[in-house]
């Protein structure tokens, strides 16, 4: 008797919506057995991890201020995997969407109006999708990988971030603190919703997974996207150039960052040093996490939150180190590359013997 | 014991009893009784999802059957793996073959061997086996820069090498040339005569009449019939396979005199890809209501032919191809098709077709802009499941419904979808390559009427094809393609098979007389 891995005919449905789940569950066992290994309460960790932002109220601000930038990062990549062109570079496209809503915040520091916020936000689209077109280019025009190319470019935007705020940004009254002025009336968005307590990057989110879902779903431009990632060939013969959803993949995606960067900035009102959060890289888990459907984006954004929350709050409480959230939200990407194996082949016990019936 | 006292010949050298396979939701093998006698030549004949292949593969070990016995020379016959089927005397040739394109024959072969075996001792054993049945070919030569039917004596040569009792032959002519057909004839027939068996699988019935001692016909998993080929006529051993009769294609006059509908002038294309073939000056007219064929063996530019047709990729100049008098060489398949210009390409799954799709989204893919599914750039969901449904009523698609995945369907269903959809969108150019490669009979007939249906309705029809019955029975005028090259056009009716089989083949003859004289290249 062995166990065999047998491909499925199709990609099982119902483990494409199990998978992820599962490997939420698998990842928390993992981490009750990996934490009391090292000494600490494994289930408490767990539990301050992962249930306690959920069900403790005053955390839901906490948790929808993570999740936006995720799940606004998250749709936008979940183009580029249903067309097979992954975006590792998201990070520094949310950067430098930051930085281009910061310079508009810098010449429009003494103006008042109502355009200026719209002006921002645009900006900082235009500045992501910029950023995101260098790959684009680069693997058009020369074949480089986008993986190779848009990653490297997470360095070069942290170095323009640390050049701009501590030379030509730098905040003339902020006593040499390398950081940009603060952000003035006419720059910001209200702190909340109405007198919801949640931020108003969520009302972002939840437009952005209805007009992502309209999108994947029913225009031709999604049809595109996802039969090139299915099938190069095919979408060729059915008239879609390769090259240009390269470039619009690429683009909407830097866009995506962009924008969910400009919201942070807004958020934290200035920009500082501390400023890029590693929200570009773990939108890459909670893009295939939410197996690049809208809905599914905007739960697993959620999910990876409650991760970075309930990491501080595991800190204190349990005293697990500060790397605890990132150690969680690596085991999830994991757990999620490994489960694909459900979904594409079938687990089956095989025994030598042959029934002969004579 | 009575059965050891009988003569030797008279002990068949593999028997099947009662063999049954299943699997999940379909029976593939039924109480299937076979035996071939030594130095038999038997067919093993039946549509495609007949249950040919799963049950050679049981002989091959392969698979294993549920249920059931197998003899081979009275003994009862296991045969867990591949390796054990080898050492019991029975050797296969596949329909497709697993070489390297970038190693010699020799290296290739080695490869294949279940025991290790110096390079100067096979190269003789190969040369010898090569000269005892006639094969020529220089074992030094690389794959890459072989003929399909070079390739297929290699792997002949790969199971001969083992001395084998029993040789199955999974269609094996479905890619060669007729003279390459009659070649690999001689060679079988001379094996026979030697005392091995062969297991021929074919749905080719003349090929079976021609060189089979006895055929065994499968439909539906269950043996329907073992007769000997030489007293039936194909006709009848395809109503035995298919089970009904089937109605030959009607073609009426037959027209090459209507206005010309599409003309390519001049086209030459580099090669896509170092496997690739270059398209070299091609200049063809089809006219309306004609149905064009073009013959070849296949990798000799079919496929780029295709893609230039069908716009997937581009003629350096506007001019080279025009549809109805419009210019179009440098348009994308969208503008094309917008224009009258639908094509099939020879591929289903992943280029003409996508297995993780619904069939309404396939029938998306390549029919929204004819049929007006895409306004203003947003999928019109149930215009594309009305039309896929359309497909499968009209060309009687055994499908579940418009969301079936088209992986779901068999290859002959998937490419009567494929066709319907094209056809529907009532094409004033229509490009098909190998409208019916590994579609069973019935499907075939259909795909066949429905080709002659359009061209009687004033389309002109391009079909691509190696399978030579097919292009003779359907077309008006045939040319022959070749490294790249396409040869002057002939009337169908003033042509022979030898003539066109020398065009096809003429080229790799060539090849193969200098060959010897090559130095390897490696």
């Amino acid at each position: 008797m062995r166990l065999v891995l047998e491909k499925r005919l199709e990609q099982s449905q119902l483990m494409l919506i199990m998978t992820p789940i599962l490997s939420v569950i698998g990842v928390m066992i993992i981490g009750v057995i990996l934490f009391d290994a090292l000494g600490f309460d494994g289930f408490d960790a767990v539990w301050q991890l992962f249930i306690t932002p959920v069900i403790d109220s005053y955390k839901w601000r906490d948790v929808a201020t993570k999740a936006a930038p995720l799940i606004l990062i998250g749709l936008g990549l979940s183009i580029g995997n249903r067309a097979k062109i992954w975006n590792i570079g998201a990070e520094g496209q949310y950067i430098v969407g930051a930085l281009s809503a910061a310079g508009i915040s810098v010449l429009t520091q003494d103006l008042t109006g109502f355009w200026i916020i719209p002006l921002m936000l645009l900006g900082g689209m235009v500045g992501g999708a910029v950023y995101a077109a260098v790959p684009a280019g680069l693997k058009t025009r020369y074949g480089v990988s986008e993986v190779l190319s848009s990653l490297m470019l997470v360095y070069v935007s942290l170095q323009l971030l640390s050049y701009l705020i501590t030379g030509p940004w730098k905040d003339p009254n902020g006593m040499n603190f390398p950081q940009t002025a603060q952000l003035t009336e006419a720059q910001l968005l209200p702190r909340e919703l109405g007198d919801s307590g949640l931020p108003p990057g969520l009302l972002f989110a939840l437009v952005a997974m209805i007009i992502f879902a309209v999108i994947v779903d029913r225009t031709v431009f999604g049809f595109s996207i996802r039969t090139i990632g299915e099938a190069p060939q095919a979408a060729r013969f059915g008239g879609f150039k390769s090259n240009q959803i390269v470039w619009s993949a690429l683009m909407i995606s830097g866009a995506m960052a962009g924008l969910a960067g400009t919201l942070e900035v807004m958020q934290l009102t200035r920009l500082n040093l501390g400023f890029p959060s590693g929200y570009g890289f773990t939108a890459i888990i909670v893009s295939l996490l939410g197996r690049s459907n809208p809905i599914g984006v905007f739960i697993a954004g959620i999910v990876l939150a409650v991760t970075y929350v309930g990491g501080q709050v595991a800190q204190t409480v349990v005293h697990v180190p500060n790397a605890t959230a990132g150690l969680f939200q690596a085991l999830i990407l994991f757990a999620i590359l490994a489960s694909d194996l459900i979904v594409r082949y079938k687990i089956k016990i095989k025994t030598n013997r042959l029934q002969v019936q004579s | 014991m009575t059965t050891n006292a009988r003569p030797r010949d008279w002990i068949a050298r593999l028997e099947m009893r009662s063999i049954t396979k299943a699997f999940p939701g379909v029976i593939a093998n039924s109480d299937v009784h076979l035996s071939v006698q030594p130095g038999e030549i038997h067919a093993l004949l039946g549509e495609n999802g007949a249950g040919k292949s799963t049950l050679v593969k049981m002989i091959y070990g392969i698979m294993a059957p549920d249920s059931g016995t197998m003899l081979w020379e009275g003994q009862e016959y296991r045969a867990p793996n591949p390796r054990a089927a080898r050492k019991q005397g029975i050797g296969m040739v596949f329909q497709h073959f697993s070489l390297f394109e970038a190693m010699d024959v020799v290296e290739n072969i080695a490869l294949g061997l279940d025991s290790a075996i110096s390079r100067s001792a096979l190269d003789r054993e190969i040369r010898a086996v090569m000269d005892k049945y006639g094969l020529r070919l220089d074992p030094r030569r690389i794959i890459a820069t072989l003929s399909v039917g070079e390739r297929q004596r290699i792997e002949i040569v790969r199971a001969l090498l083992l001395n084998p009792c029993l040789l199955i032959m999974d269609e094996p002519t479905s890619v060669l040339t007729p003279q390459e057909v009659e070649d690999l004839f001689v060679t079988l027939r001379r094996l026979a005569s030697e005392g091995c068996s062969i297991l021929y699988i074919s749905h080719k019935l003349h090929e079976i009449v021609e060189l089979c001692d006895r055929a065994t016909i499968l439909r539906g998993g269950k043996v329907v019939a073992t007769c000997d080929p030489r007293k039936e006529t194909p006709r009848s051993m395809g109503e035995m396979m298919i089970g009904s009769d089937f109605a030959d294609p009607a073609r009426g006059v037959a027209n090459t005199q209507g206005a010309v509908r599409l003309s390519m002038r001049d086209l030459s294309l580099p090669k896509p890809d170092d496997f690739g073939v270059a398209l070299q000056s091609i200049s063809f007219d089809v006219h309306a209501g004609e149905i064009f064929g073009i013959a070849g063996v296949a990798g000799n530019g079919q496929n780029e032919l295709l893609d230039a047709l069908s716009g997937e990729s581009l003629a350096d100049r506007n001019d080279a191809i025009r549809i109805d008098k419009d210019p179009m060489g440098r348009l994308g398949p969208t503008k094309r098709r917008a224009l009258g210009l639908c094509a099939v390409p020879e591929e289903r799954n992943g280029h003409a077709a996508i297995g993780n799709f619904t069939l309404a989204d396939n029938a998306f893919l390549s029919a929204r802009t004819r049929m007006g599914l895409d306004p203003n750039g947003i999928i019109d969901r149930s215009g594309a499941e009305a039309y896929a449904q359309a497909v499968i009523k009209r060309f009687s698609v055994k499908a579940l419904g418009p969301r079936a995945l088209a992986g779901s369907l068999s290859g002959g269903n998937l490419q009567k979808f494929i066709m319907g959809r094209e056809i529907l969108q009532n094409p004033s150019v229509l490009v098909i390559c190998q409208p019916t490669w590994g579609v069973d009979a019935g499907s075939a007939a259909a795909i066949h009427q429905a080709i002659i249906d359009l061209a009687n309705a004033g389309s002109a029809v391009i079909v691509i094809s190696q399978d030579l019955d097919e292009l003779l029975r359907l077309c008006d005028r045939l040319s022959v393609i070749n490294g790249g090259k396409l040869s002057a056009s002939r009337v169908v009716n003033e042509v022979s098979v030898e003539e066109l089989g020398l065009l096809m083949g003429g080229h790799h003859d060539q090849t193969i007389a200098s060959g010897g004289t090559h130095a390897p290249r490696a």
